[in-house]
């Protein structure tokens, strides 16, 4: 599996945001995307993740054949953005359980997901009562309830703790040596051996 | 999608989902027309069938900017369309889902409301069915309001002005086809048909022309 980026350019408002991004990932990569706040970090991993209209230049998912996916590539992608996309009033299980439904491919049950990013004791909790941490916590675990192959995270780290940011570069390194593809824009280095860097706006 | 639709169900009825707030807004504004046309029950149980579709028309409005706008506000909405689920499919579901919290009560409460407006009971009778056909019609135009306004932080002004004039010939021919089963020399099937056929058309029409906007309203 790969992933193909090139050329890529993203505007908003006629305003080019940014432009020229090409880079190449082969399954079990990663590629933190860095740069300053404003520099267009999110944007382009939103441009990435099919959620903003290119200007210019392709993003291809290609399988070990060199063929193309099915369907558009934001479908085999795991998109972690600033907010958690949770419901406040539902239960950390009725929320992960949705998403489970909802994306498909079911990987790690509810259980085993939440277990992994240490919050197992607030599954019947309403999603609402957990602090910052823990919501993003719960967030992360989504990633994990369903199967994808290319992870797309905007500041996963943003609101963690110490401990919780090992844990989150442990499930990371998981990934990664499992064959998944992960870009993240993040500002503290993951530690994964295969990694990438892209500097956005230097 | 059943995912989806339980989904919002349990939204719609946990703390500060307003399950009720249709009916209770129903509720208000059929109560009020009785003190403003006065004590004269031949001319209220003739102005009936109106009221009782202009009040089930502005409840189900409600709810209607909150349908996207919340999605967006709390990043699930991204995650939504980026699903291989066709999304005018996802938007269909959510449709039927706001109907069945605000247009199905409002079905279910007409026959009270129908006796304090002193509606005789062929006309609650035809008032139920007329509604249980066009309210949904209101949920599917009302995505497309919702779809238009969901980046705007107070568009439930906006989706009332757009979605009115577009539910107004559910509204005709709905008090036509009640007109018709009270009145002889009107008929009811026809104004009744009409509005069959336009909630069918908006079934298809509504999500498609939805999920267009909200493709085009990504940043």
């Amino acid at each position: 599996m790969k992933l193909i980026v090139e050329n890529l350019g993203l505007s908003r408002a006629g305003q080019t945001i940014v432009s020229g991004i090409s880079f190449e990932l082969e399954a079990g990569q990663a590629l933190i995307v860095t740069g300053e706040n404003g520099s267009g970090k999110s944007t382009t991993l939103r441009g990435i993740a099919g959620l903003h209209p290119l200007s210019e230049g392709s993003v291809q998912l290609l399988d070990e054949t060199g063929k193309g996916f099915e369907g558009s590539t934001k479908e085999y992608c795991h998109y972690l953005g600033h907010q958690n996309g949770m419901k406040p009033a539902l239960s950390v299980r009725e929320n992960l359980e949705f998403w489970q439904k909802f994306c498909g491919e079911p990987d790690l049950t509810i259980e085993e997901a939440l277990d992994e990013v240490d919050l197992s004791h607030t599954i019947d909790l309403p999603f609402s009562y957990l602090s910052a941490g823990m919501k993003r916590r719960v967030s992360i675990a989504r990633l994990l309830v369903s199967d994808r192959p290319v992870w797309i995270v905007d500041e996963p780290t943003a609101g963690l703790d110490a401990q919780s940011v090992r844990l989150f570069t442990g499930l990371c390194k998981a990934f990664c040596q499992g064959g998944g593809i992960l870009i993240a824009a993040t500002h503290l280095p993951l530690g994964l051996e295969t990694e990438k860097t892209l500097e956005i706006g230097a | 999608m059943f995912a989806l639709l339980k989904r919002e169900i349990s939204l719609s009825v946990r703390a500060g989902g307003g399950a009720l707030t249709g009916v209770l807004f129903f509720l208000a504004v059929v109560s009020v027309f009785p003190f403003a046309v006065g004590p004269d029950t031949k001319l209220l149980s003739h102005l009936a069938p109106a009221i009782l579709w202009i009040g089930a028309l502005l409840a189900s409005l409600l709810g209607l900017d909150r349908l996207f706008a919340q999605e967006r506000e709390d990043g699930s909405l991204d995650i939504l369309v980026m699903q291989p689920h066709p999304l005018p499919l996802t938007i269909f579901v959510k449709a039927c889902a706001h109907w069945l919290m605000t247009g199905l009560p409002l079905v279910m409460a007409t026959p009270l409301f129908g006796i304090m407006l002193n509606l005789s009971p062929l006309g609650i009778g035809a008032t139920m069915i007329t509604l249980l056909a066009g309210t949904p019609a209101i949920s599917f135009i009302g995505v497309v309001g919702a779809a238009v306004s969901v980046k705007l932080p107070r568009g439930g002004m906006l989706i009332s002005i757009l979605v009115l004039p577009l539910v107004i010939p559910i509204l005709i021919f709905g008090v036509a086809a009640i007109t018709g089963a009270l009145e002889d020399p009107a008929p009811f099937t026809a104004p009744f048909l009409f509005v069959c056929a336009i909630t069918l058309f908006t079934s298809v029409l509504g999500p498609l022309a939805a999920s267009i906007m909200l493709r085009h309203s990504a940043d």
